[in-house]
């Protein structure tokens, strides 16, 4: 049988980096076909080069045979490649069959349109309102929307990159039965991921990726997760050590009643939050992102005041008033969601970046910062916490997101914290760093430190969390024991907690960016 | 051929020290054309408009007389920008900066005082400040926009000079002429030699550049006011109090401006005339971005600046250049100084052709 997809040798380089090394893959038709790697491997980049959004500095691309020759997203797109990128890109104020009219190139005709994207979407299980705008949408919806608006195109091959990250399992389950349908059909996918699980549920064969070259295949299903890490990763992870947590007596953070109106009207405002974090134990904070989150940290961190001092407390004295500054003197730590731009100063190098939060470990003395005391405190965290740079003069910029992040995490942690808030520690971070950072957060918990951990992914917080809170639609949920609960019953809590409002979206609230 | 505009992954160390070189070349060039258009010679025009004025002892002395306001408030202002802090209306604060330190020095009771000249200094300052605070009182309570605020308060501040000496500091024995009396020599600054007018207020602007340099490069305000510039939302997440940012860059500015409105009055001038700023205060807005807000790239865009100031006047006395060319000048080196900038920044990258 001729390969859909077949690459050759495809080489591309970036100034000071091989993001692709001599990749050679074959894709047939129908097959459902993982590219596994860890951030930064090059997965994005031959994706790119598949569908023509960058070109390869040498190799050839064979479609069904023949040898691609110009290459570009609407050549691609002729030869029937779509793809679904990983952050979407649609309009948030106009509604679905108006983006999707706006990427059809055929005639510009929206009730004809909306008739086919109703029952293109119903026959492969996704029902969608063509008529709804996209910024009332959940992120599951908007993913569909994308899906849909490829698969109008009648594909032959699809790319999704890294579509799982944002969906609840049982959102992830609704996605893979339409995936399967679709392969049924004689669609060639392509689905990259860093997730072993998904990848071993889903897919026929896997390439994996490391540094940008092909460090092996598989079959998934026939392989074991240690073999696929081990390959991806280049050597085996070190083990999670987790010791049962003795919890203080008093809670370090305790929230009493806490609600608070949205940041903007994309966001999700609180209602009557309350739960309690003790030193010495980690509470991750799941849920669908765009729930509430985002205002429920800032409240935490200071960086947004509350009208009552009361509903919030640090060690029993209520901070619901006191900023951002006045929190971290009384020992609170934060990671914030955002590296760039929130967590460090892109232009800034480390050592700048150090004093941001390190001020108060003595980096200013009289007024003046003391700069050969910020240079050691930014090498020390390059050195404990293994960030690759060029050393504490780098910008923060000219760093990959995960080792700014474990910049910026390192930085929180030298602060010694009595109370830790992060949130997506481990987002974009390598598997290796990720492992890392989780054993730093329990480590920092067991000697005494309160952690909150907010994040997206269950399988982080059912690794390092004591306790579970489960948000959505700005309500949480009481504490679960991650001992006692399995992902069924946070993912269901994920999407009903909202409850009355009943109908079948009810959880899957718009994302606001 | 198509062309692609990038990001550098690394902001480029050597456009970053080319880039000022490249855009005076340019502004020279495309200056040269201008003058060959109206029909002089460019070197001619060149040499008058940047060798004739330096080539005597008066000449050095008038161009660190107009330096040293320029690189002045240049130095207030980049405190305030460094933190996105954008007062455009320090030639309103040297007014009335001016305006106070005049006031003193024309009605202290003991005009013979030594305090003098050190009250007006205060004067000045404080009024500087003053009229600053308005706008950093508007922007942090009610976050209004300092743009334009600065600015219309510059328009008060012209008034209210004017109706001061047409009115009631009108110098009655001044044939009618709205300006005020001279004030007493213990109210001025007395010049280095009487030959020239250049005069002790530069000492003002030297403490300045240093303590500017001190602030921005090694206090710990100034970096936070730097962190509120470069990502205002990390400043936030520090727990750095954005109201400090603006009052702080807001109140430096002034203060500069009303110094240096005080050194002009209690200099060069002597008295209140309603026009006593060549437009100082807009022009060391430029100054302070030649300078890339670093307090001595700042000395450097003053010098730059108070030339092109003489200049004009040079070629408009010798070859009869309109004194527009001055601002066509002012204009064209900003031009090419910020399209430079670019360059540190971003590359322009030829995209291979293809069907």
């Amino acid at each position: 049988m001729t390969p859909r997809l077949e690459l050759r040798n495809i080489c591309k380089t970036y100034p000071g980096v091989v993001a692709n090394d001599d990749i050679s893959m074959l894709i047939a038709p129908g097959e459902i076909h993982a590219v596994l790697g860890e951030n930064g491997a090059g997965k994005s980049t031959l994706m790119k080069i598949i569908y023509g959004a960058a070109q390869a500095d040498s190799g050839t691309i064979h479609c069904d045979g023949k040898l691609v020759e110009t290459h570009n997203p609407a050549s691609s797109r002729a030869l029937g490649i779509e793809m679904v990128y990983q952050h979407f890109a649609l309009f948030e104020s106009v509604t679905v069959v108006e983006n999707i009219a706006l990427s059809v190139s055929s005639t510009f005709h929206l009730e004809s349109l909306a008739v086919k994207i109703t029952e293109l979407s119903q026959r492969y299980g996704m029902p969608i309102d063509p008529y709804r705008r996209v910024h009332d949408l959940s992120v599951g919806e908007r993913q569909r929307v994308e899906i849909v608006r490829c698969l109008l195109q009648a594909p032959k091959l699809l790319i999704l990159d890294e579509p799982t990250s944002v969906l609840t399992p049982q959102a992830v389950v609704k996605l893979f039965e339409t995936l399967r349908q679709l392969a049924a059909e004689g669609c060639s996918i392509l689905y990259i991921s860093h997730k072993l699980d998904e990848v071993q549920e889903l897919c026929d064969s896997a390439t994996v990726l490391r540094n940008g070259r092909v460090t092996g295949t598989a079959r998934p299903r026939e392989s074991t997760s240690v073999e696929l890490a081990r390959m991806m990763v280049g050597s085996d992870l070190p083990e999670m050590r987790l010791e049962p947590a003795t919890p203080s007596p008093e809670p370090v953070l305790e929230v009493r009643n806490l609600s608070a109106s949205p940041k903007d009207r994309y966001g999700v405002g609180l209602k009557d939050v309350s739960f309690c974090v003790h030193g010495g134990e980690i509470v991750g904070l799941a849920g669908v992102s765009g729930n509430g989150q985002a205002e429920l940290i800032s409240l935490l961190s200071g960086e947004r005041l509350h009208a009552q001092a009361d509903t919030i407390r640090i060690n029993g004295q209520p901070v619901g008033r006191l900023d951002a500054a006045g929190r971290r003197r009384i020992g609170t730590a934060f990671v914030p969601e955002e590296r760039l731009g929130r967590g460090a100063v892109p232009p800034h190098a480390l050592w700048e970046n150090g004093i941001l939060t390190g001020h108060r470990t003595g980096l200013v003395r009289n007024g003046l910062v003391n700069r050969p005391k910020a240079r050691d405190f930014a090498r020390a965290i390059i050195d404990r916490f293994n960030v690759k740079a060029n050393g504490p003069g780098a910008s923060a910029q000219s760093l990959s997101g995960g080792n700014l992040q474990k910049f910026i995490v390192g930085r929180e942690i030298e602060l010694a914290p009595k109370l830790f808030l992060v949130s997506q520690p481990t987002w974009g971070v390598d598997v290796g760093a990720a492992a890392f950072l989780r054993q730093t957060l329990i480590d920092l918990s067991r000697a005494g430190a309160a952690v909150l951990v907010v994040s997206e992914e269950l399988d982080e917080l059912f690794e390092i969390c004591d306790r579970l809170l489960v948000i959505c639609q700005g309500q949480v949920s009481a504490p679960l024991r991650t001992a006692e609960t399995d992902r069924e019953e946070v993912g269901l809590l994920m999407t009903r907690l909202g409850g009355q409002d009943g109908d079948k979206r009810s959880g899957e609230l718009a994302l606001q960016d | 051929m198509h062309f692609r505009i990038e990001q550098r992954p690394e902001p480029s160390a050597r456009m970053r020290v080319a880039a000022p070189i490249v855009a005076t070349a340019l502004t020279l060039l495309v200056g040269s054309i201008v003058f060959a258009a109206l029909g002089h010679s460019p070197l001619a025009t060149l040499h008058a408009f940047f060798i004739a004025p330096l080539s005597s002892m008066n000449g050095l002395s008038e161009w660190l007389l107009k330096a040293s306001p320029l690189i002045l408030i240049a130095c207030g202002l980049a405190v305030g920008f460094r933190a996105n802090v954008w007062n455009i209306g320090a030639e309103g604060q040297l007014i009335i900066g001016a305006i106070a330190a005049s006031g003193v020095g024309l009605f202290y009771p003991s005009p013979e005082s030594v305090l003098l000249l050190p009250l007006m200094f205060v004067a000045g300052a404080l009024a500087g400040m003053g009229w600053a605070a308005i706008p950093a009182f508007l922007r942090a309570r009610m976050n209004t926009n300092e743009i334009l605020v600065t600015l219309m308060l510059t328009y008060i501040a012209v008034l209210l000079l004017s109706w001061l000496v047409h009115g009631p500091w009108r110098d009655p024995a001044g044939f009618n002429y709205p300006q005020t009396a001279l004030l007493p020599p213990a109210a001025m600054f007395e010049p280095f030699d009487y030959a020239y007018r250049l005069n002790g207020s530069v000492f003002i602007t030297v403490v300045a550049v240093v303590a500017m340099w001190l602030f921005t490069d090694r206090s710990f305000l100034g970096y936070k006011m730097s962190v509120s510039g470069a990502a205002p939302l990390a400043a936030r997440y520090a727990g750095f109090r954005e109201s400090a940012a603006v009052w702080t860059g807001l109140l430096a500015g002034g203060a500069a401006a009303g110094m240096a409105g005080m050194a002009e009055a209690a200099g060069p001038l002597g008295q209140l005339s309603p026009q006593i700023s060549p437009g100082y205060g807009f022009a060391a807005i430029i100054v302070a971005f030649i300078g890339r807000l670093n307090a001595f790239g700042i000395v450097l865009g003053g010098l730059l600046m108070s030339l092109l100031f003489l200049g004009g006047d040079s070629v408009q006395m010798t070859l009869g250049l309109p004194s527009a060319l001055t601002r066509i000048f002012q204009g064209i080196l900003l031009f090419f100084l910020l399209a430079a900038d670019f360059f540190i920044f971003y590359r322009i990258r030829p995209l291979r052709e293809h069907a």
